[in-house]
């Protein structure tokens, strides 16, 4: 070996090490509990001060610490172990052939063993302004006393990144005085670690704290004022004033020195299961390092990385076999906790609990009788006992009816099963918070022949609030009555208890508005909803709370969400609308100009009295509704549960029988009505006298004609179970024929259950009960008044806005695969 | 250079909860999706009833409900979940630095056999 030597060494090999951070002194701190003089030590860091422990930095920003209280090792511990401390000049190079490293300073060290410990560096966006003085991330000490300086001068923050970094430096950033705004690309905080459900309980509460959290938040550019930072752009136009901009957006193995020395990089340093790398005499630990694929961002790895690294060092090797983590938020009054994999795989089952008046969201995901994956939020109590399950893989079928409830419960023997632990429990026992019922009051009431949920929850109250006891009251059905519990009117999906009726109803009482706020609150057992129960909020929310609700294009049908019929072959079918039925030369001459350039295969008349062009590629539709727009038409709403069309017959402008101006009255109403969304579709229709030639005695909404005024009919279909329409009442003006269409159009809106059409609302409630509302003036005037609110926001031709190029997602290809070439789409 | 993986973008361009197409020449299209938590997936994107597009169906969990009939299809192994039977062919997939890469070989062994002209 031609590397220097040293004889004051006294033989020892040298180990050196560079990065003073948690991996590189838990190495040195490990080797030396096995053989303390093995090895003459020296470590280089780049930081010039003592190791102290990095995760501890969150505390000191919040000011809930001193640097003094997380130093992990002083001065004195390197002395005592004989460890030369080479602080605040970071390693430059390391020379394998000649088994040194050269220093920033020029200093040379000979090494016979070599451990990286670089750890890893923040990532920066590379956007405008990202190098401006004010920008800064958070990693070390310096980061933490840059951003102390900033607080002292107050004023505004931007927290970019919403991950666990991301939220602390949020946290200890608003404690400290500041206005802050966290900005983060995805939907949901710390998607990483939590689902939606959690990240929305965990949005609303740093939002009730006073942080302003934007989610779905692209950063564009960091702006500048006299040379430094002023704000942050976001991609959608809006600008965020900032005198501090904190980029928290991620890390990335450093990995640097090893690259440029020949050492084997992917993304992280490669090692094997004794942490040496492709040269054996450079050993790697911590989060610079990549161990079978993969690289991690917490300490625990560290921790055994370690062990198994000195384990080699000293000769007695065992091995790393990778981690499984966990993580926790370290914001004070804010529980949380994560594990595993929850991303809701194949044959996995999920198992949720909700108690909204708590504020408490656990989820637990099971495979194969396997604890896989964990999110607590509000009650992390039972976070260990989980994670425990999960890394053990221990089988849980014994204990999994009562696994949501704590090892406590779980764990009682007998009281696995959910109904022998309610059978154990005492009479005087709570079942019902919110209503204080005790068990003895629940029997009594169910013996007393309430032999339902519902008729439980309307006579004794419990279960009838919030809902986290309905499993308790049906366990106590069970008991009571054995075999003969009736089931409870049919639930909105399989992902609640509640009914269409009562969501509806909370919806409002609890001023819910937004999905994942609803499924918290009424306690779904699913993390994000079917296919069956998020169009249907997304209406109900839609419905509720007019031109404030953003609707949500992913919880919508196909049809819906690209504005066209979507056809067997998965082309899709173009209706523009044609008010009344009418036409003229221009559209028909636009029509057809758009059938043969975009190669319609069909063009055919509806039975809705207008014209629909068939087999038209997903792509193509903005550019053929932009061609339909620039003629006058705009989306006829063909595919959605929404209002159709209002058909007519040409009336008493040209047919001798004609009592009224039938095709006026019908244009009226489509221009009145167009563009709502509502339960199912709806289809009006206008005809000039009793012989009804537009057939609106089968329509949602029929209006026949007559001398005296118009007769107003309700609740026709045609399909499969032809109905014939009832008849609401008459009227004497076109204007009351309208004001009544209007409320009649909203009672159906606010009433009916999602994809229930008039037809069936009007046999479920009866006609009587919808005459009777309707009779009532002030309640007709209330409605319409509320339809034509909801219509002010909803009468914007989404073909226009598509055609503008908004959602240009939805229309266009990811990329495109030729042979051997790839074409990005954008 | 012809790596083992197609780069097809970053995984910014796929809203969480929807999914987005990729044509290959000569092949079969391929759905990529993203669920609500962020994880991606790819399928062909024929549904195995009747070759809905599944690409256009509602994502929840790591579930897509296609949207001609409603069939649930596992985003993970293909399957269609409950009572019905059929399977649609998965392409590996893998996000790095941000950017999704499907196996090559899958996405072009998925070709048609050339045809004869
Ligand atoms: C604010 C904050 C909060 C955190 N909270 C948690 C938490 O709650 N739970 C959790 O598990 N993890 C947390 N982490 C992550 C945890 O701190 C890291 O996983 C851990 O510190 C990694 O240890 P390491 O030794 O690999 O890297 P580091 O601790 O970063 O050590 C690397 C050291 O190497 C030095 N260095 C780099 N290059 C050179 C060079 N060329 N020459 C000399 N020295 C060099 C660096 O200056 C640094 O001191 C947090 C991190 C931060 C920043
Ligand atoms: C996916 C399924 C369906 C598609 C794609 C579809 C499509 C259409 C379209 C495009 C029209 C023309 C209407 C217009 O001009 O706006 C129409 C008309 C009609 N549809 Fe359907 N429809 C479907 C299912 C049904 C069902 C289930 C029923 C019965 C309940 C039904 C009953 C009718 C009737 C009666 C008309 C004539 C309407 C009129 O005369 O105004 N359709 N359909
Ligand atoms: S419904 Fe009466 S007015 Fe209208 S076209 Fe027929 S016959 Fe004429
Ligand atoms: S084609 Fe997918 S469910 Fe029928």
């Amino acid at each position: 070996m031609n590397a220097p030597q040293n004889f004051d060494r006294g033989g020892r090999e040298r180990l050196v090490v560079i990065g003073n951070g948690m991996a590189g002194c838990r190495a040195v701190e490990e080797v030396l509990a096995r053989d303390p003089d093995r090895y003459d030590i020296t470590i280089f860091g780049a930081e010039p001060r003592v190791n102290y422990n990095r995760i501890m930095l969150s505390p000191v920003l919040a000011g809930e610490k001193q640097f003094d209280d997380i130093v992990i090792n002083p001065p004195e511990w390197y002395a005592a172990n004989d460890i030369t401390l080479i602080s605040g000049d970071p390693v430059e190079r390391i020379d394998r052939e000649r088994q040194t490293v050269v220093a920033a300073s020029g200093r040379v060290e000979p090494y016979d063993r070599l451990i990286i410990a670089t750890g890893s560096d923040p990532f920066i966006i590379p956007v405008p302004g990202k190098d401006l003085p004010g920008v800064v991330t958070f990693r070390d000490l310096d980061d933490v006393n840059k951003m102390l300086a900033a607080a002292d001068a107050g004023g505004d923050a931007v927290v970019i990144g919403g991950g666990l970094l991301g939220l602390e430096a949020a946290h200890g950033l608003s404690l400290r005085g500041m206005k802050v705004t966290v900005v983060h690309l995805m939907p949901t905080l710390m998607e990483r670690q939590l689902d939606e459900a959690a990240g929305w309980l965990l949005k609303e509460e740093l939002e009730r704290r006073g942080q302003t959290i934007l989610t779905g938040a692209d950063t564009e550019a960091i702006l500048e004022r006299n040379g430094h930072v002023a704000g942050v752009r976001l991609k959608d136009g809006r600008d965020i004033s900032a005198d501090l901009v904190v980029m928290a957006v991620g890390i990335r193995p450093n990995t640097l020195l090893a690259k440029s020395a020949g050492v084997e990089v992917e993304r992280g340093i490669v090692v094997d299961d004794h942490m040496v790398t492709s040269d054996p005499a450079i050993l790697a630990v911590g989060e610079c390092v990549q161990h079978r694929g993969t690289c991690y961002g917490l300490v625990a790895p560290l921790w055994e990385m370690c062990r198994a690294l000195a384990d080699f060092l000293c000769e007695s090797p065992t091995g790393y076999s990778g981690s499984v983590t966990s993580t926790k938020l370290k914001v004070s009054g804010i529980d949380l906790f994560s594990a595993g994999d929850f991303s809701g795989s194949d044959g996995s089952e999920d198992i949720v609990m909700r108690d909204a008046s708590r504020g408490i969201y656990k989820r637990v995901v099971v495979r194969d009788n396997r604890v896989i994956g964990a999110v607590l939020y509000g009650d992390t109590g039972e976070g260990s006992w989980y994670f425990d399950l999960l890394k053990k893989g221990e089988d849980i079928s014994d204990v999994r009816e009562a696994l949501i409830f704590g090892q406590a419960f779980a764990m009682g023997g007998a009281l696995a099963d959910p109904n022998a632990a309610v059978a154990a429990l005492s009479d005087e026992a709570e079942i019902c918070g919110c209503n204080g019922v005790s068990k003895g009051q629940v029997v009594a009431c169910i013996e007393g022949g309430a032999y339902s949920l519902d008729a439980v929850r309307s006579t004794c109250k419990a279960s009838a609030s919030c809902g986290s006891c309905t499993g308790l009251v049906e366990s106590l059905l069970a008991l009571t009555l054995g075999a003969e519990v009736k089931s409870g009117p049919k639930t909105m999906c399989k992902c609640t208890s509640f009914t269409h009726d009562d969501v509806r109803r909370l919806i409002l009482e609890k001023q819910l508005r937004a999905i994942p706020q609803v499924m918290q609150e009424l306690h779904w057992t699913t993390p994000d909803g079917c296919a069956s129960c998020r169009p249907a909020l997304n209406y109900y929310l839609l419905c509720a709370w007019p031109g404030e609700y953003e609707d949500d294009q992913k919880s919508r049908f196909v049809n819906e969400r690209l504005h066209a019929n979507i056809q067997k072959d998965g082309t899709y079918s173009v209706v523009p609308r044609m008010w009344g039925g009418l036409t003229n030369p221009k559209e028909l001459r636009a029509i057809a100009d758009a059938a043969e350039k975009y190669g319609a295969r069909t063009v055919k008349v509806t039975g809705g009295q207008r014209i629909d062009l068939f087999g038209i590629h997903k792509e193509d539709l903005p550019a053929i509704w932009a061609d339909l727009n620039a003629a006058g038409m705009v989306s006829g709403h063909a595919y959605g549960k929404a209002l159709r069309t209002v058909k007519t017959c040409v009336g008493s402008e040209w047919c001798r029988f004609g009592t009224q101006d039938s095709t006026g009255l019908g244009v009226k109403i489509e221009h009145a009505t167009w563009g709502s969304w509502m339960p199912h579709k709806f289809k009006i229709a206008v005809s000039g006298c009793p012989r009804n030639c537009a057939e609106a005695t089968i329509k949602d909404f029929g209006i026949i004609c007559v001398d005296s005024g118009y007769e107003l009919h309700v609740g026709g279909n045609g399909g499969i179970h032809l109905r014939g329409t009832d008849l609401l009442c008459k009227v004497e003006t076109e204007e009351q024929a309208m004001e009544m269409c209007g409320a009649f159009i909203q009672l159906y809106r606010e009433e009916a259950h999602y994809l229930e059409r008039t037809a069936p609302w009007i046999e479920r409630v009866g006609i009587e009960s919808v005459r009777q509302r309707l009779a009532d003036a002030e309640e007709v005037r209330k409605l319409a008044a509320r339809f034509r609110l909801s219509q002010k926001y909803s009468q914007h031709d989404p073909w226009a806005e598509r055609a503008g190029g908004k959602r240009a997602d939805l229309h266009a290809h990811i990329a495109q695969v030729r042979p051997l070439q790839m074409e990005p789409a954008e | 250079m012809i790596g083992k993986w197609l780069d097809i973008g970053p995984v910014t361009q796929i809203e969480p909860g929807t999914a987005r197409t990729l044509p290959v020449e000569g092949g079969e299209e391929i759905a990529v999706f993203r669920t609500m938590n962020g994880d991606c997936y790819a399928l062909v994107n024929k549904c195995p009833h009747k070759q809905g597009p599944l690409s256009q169906g509602i994502v929840h969990g790591a579930v897509v409900t296609c949207p001609l009939h409603n069939w649930n299809i596992s985003l993970m192994t293909g399957e269609a979940l409950g009572d019905d039977k059929g399977c649609v062919p998965t392409i590996p997939l893998k996000v790095d630095g941000g950017r999704i890469f499907l196996l090559r070989e899958a996405v072009l062994g998925r070709q048609a056999a050339p045809q004869a002209a």
